[in-house]
């Protein structure tokens, strides 16, 4: 009887192990996870300023490149201002492919889908649009 | 993947896409950028793809695939003249993807390396909230464009009490909710982010008229850029603040271009209430029934015949018709008798930017014989005749002479100043400004009233 009970406990406790251990990794995966959040801004630049940075200057970038546009080509410009701005998947990729939590696999999933529409779709018809201006310069 | 490798190639994906709208601006270097655009959204996906920890393959590819082919068909599918309303159904769909993400990162933070759940930095969360509340505006926004320009709803604008009140009401909540979520993170803050920015998409675009449309869709593009931007700053990821910042302003061009087109400020077109109200009023002045001349398909037929120089200005009822392939035989037709034909495209002609030219080019009208607004108004003196086809407001002489008019300041197609103008058109019914154009009771011009794509094909055959 005695035996059976030793054997029941020592059943128990090795199940306490492994959650412990278990535990362990989650607590290394945490201090990871902080370390990245809180490593990056102490001496450089914090991400939000060189974001800013990056913002600024691609505004000034997509300003002079686009202002001096033809009407003829404004919705071929559209069209594929709209595909570009699908590249947004990879945001959607990150979320649909660490499989962590279900629901925002769903969530990535669901903008992978939208995304990829909006890639395919915005490429294409743009190309149908350049193609038809090709034909009548010949 | 090395991280450091990966942002040097998400720069040259980055590059690509500049590179993709600098092509795009000029018409020798547009296909050459739509190529450099797929290269660019190529790179960003397969170095995603390389960095992610571990792949679910079945979520990824199964997204990729059914929205690949969804998108593909429809692409290869849609009909010209319906370009705006699938550009505005993108629209939303890089809205809705934008919140998805938001709604992915504030979940399941550490996959993103913002954080764990409750424990996300208030940059962070700040962030997000903009990425979010913009592309639920975008969402709604463009969903409301799409139903608008479908003709799903009325292109009338809805006005009501106190809207811009509530509109900014919203907005100012919008920015207490984004505070309490960065204090707190909590669950409902992030949501009630969600739910308001979608009603203010719909409450924003409602008050638009149908004859802003062009201004409407510039703008969406742009917001769907800063949606985009707005991820970017969560994921810290300048590929996508680059990427954009590129749609945010090239959008932003495109809507004020048009706006100058109809010298509106950008602010009059989102207060909105533009158009629709005043067509009745208008239309049935003090002077009673005006008259005008009505003409038949055998009177154009002839006088364009026998003219030199014709100048045809396609509008909206053009696309409706779907009279593109008619019109161009038409063209042909007078132009084996030796009539020199010129098209004249009015910046804010049909429902996008540049949607008759895409049309003209459908139909195979030769590139050099479509003329922006300022060139052929030089010229349009020496034409015999005006051939105005489905447009109306871009062609009424009020908006140079009547201070009164809603429509007064407006460039226009000086078509009344040729010796003959023609009018293409359903009834004698307003535009979508809803004011009267006195060009069609102008001794020298005649109606042809019918559908734009019957009329081409009667002159057609008398032209045979």
């Amino acid at each position: 009887m005695a035996k059976h009970d030793l054997a029941e406990r020592a059943q128990g406790l090795a199940k306490e192990a492994a959650e412990l251990s278990e535990s362990l990794g989650e607590l290394a995966r945490e201090a990871a996870g902080l370390a990245v959040q809180t490593g990056e801004p102490s001496g450089g630049t914090s991400p939000l300023v060189m974001g800013i940075t990056v913002l600024v200057l691609a505004v000034f970038v997509g300003y002079h490149v686009v202002w001096r546009v033809t009407s003829a080509q404004h919705s071929p410009l559209m069209s594929v201002a709209n595909a570009i701005s699908s590249v947004i998947i990879v945001g959607a990729l990150i979320a649909a492919g660490t499989g962590g939590s279900g629901f925002s696999e769903i969530m990535g999933f669901l903008a992978v889908t939208l995304a990829s529409i909006n890639i395919f779709g915005g490429f294409i018809v743009t190309h149908r649009m350049l193609a038809m201006f090709k034909r009548k310069q010949n | 993947m090395d991280q450091n490798l990966a942002t040097l190639l998400y720069l040259i994906a980055s590059v690509c896409f500049i590179l993709a709208l600098r092509g795009l601006s000029h018409p020798e270097t547009s296909r050459a950028g739509n190529r450099y655009g797929i290269a660019g959204m190529a790179i960003a996906v397969v170095i995603t793809l390389f960095l992610l920890p571990e792949m679910d393959f079945i979520t990824i590819f199964g997204g990729v695939v059914v929205g690949g082919a969804i998108g593909t068909v429809v692409a290869l599918r849609i009909q010209m003249t319906a370009l705006p309303q699938l550009i505005a159904a993108f629209h939303s769909l890089v809205g809705l993807a934008a919140v998805f993400v938001a709604v992915a990162a504030f979940y399941n933070p550490a996959a993103y390396g913002i954080g764990l759940p409750g424990e996300i930095g208030a940059a962070s969360l700040v962030e997000m909230a903009i990425g979010t509340s913009i592309g639920a505006i975008t969402f709604t926004g463009s969903i409301i464009a799409f139903a608008k320009l479908q003709a799903i709803m009325s292109g009338k604008p809805i006005v009501f009490p106190l809207q811009h009140w509530i509109n900014l009401g919203l907005g100012l909540f919008t920015l207490l909710l984004i505070v309490w979520l960065s204090a707190a993170e909590s669950d409902m803050a992030f949501w009630l982010i969600v739910i308001v920015s979608l009603m203010l998409g719909v409450l924003i675009i409602i008050p638009i008229g149908g004859a802003d449309m062009p201004v409407v869709i510039s703008m969406l593009n742009s917001y769907s850029g800063w949606a985009a931007c707005g991820i970017g700053f969560t994921l810290q990821n300048n590929l996508l603040i680059v990427a954009g910042a590129l749609v945010g302003s090239s959008g932003a061009i495109l809507s004020y271009i048009m706006c100058k087109g109809m010298n509106r400020s950008f602010v009059s077109v989102i207060l909105g209430g533009f158009g629709g109200e005043t067509a009745g009023p208008a239309a049935a002045g003090e002077e009673g029934e005006k008259s005008y001349n009505q003409g038949s398909a055998e009177d154009a037929a002839f006088l364009m015949r026998n003219a030199e120089k014709v100048i045809i200005v396609p509008g909206y009822g053009f696309a409706v018709a779907q009279a593109q392939h008619a019109l161009r035989e038409m063209a042909d037709l007078l132009k084996a008798e030796g009539v020199e034909i010129k098209y004249a495209v009015h910046p804010v002609a049909g429902r996008m930017p540049g949607h008759m030219n895409v049309l003209l080019a459908e139909a195979n009208v030769p590139y050099d014989e479509v003329f922006e607004m300022d060139e052929i108004n030089r010229e349009i003196a020496e034409a015999d005749v005006a051939f105005v086809i489905g447009a109306n407001d871009v062609t009424n002489p009020s908006a140079r002479s009547d201070q009164s008019s809603p429509i007064y300041g407006m460039p226009i197609i000086d078509v009344d100043k040729a010796r003959q103008v023609f009018v293409v058109k359903r009834s004698m019914a307003s535009g979508y400004a809803g004011v009267d154009n006195p060009l069609f009771y102008l001794d020298h011009n005649m109606m042809l009233l019918s559908d734009a794509k019957a009329m081409c094909e009667k002159i057609i055959k008398a032209l045979e």
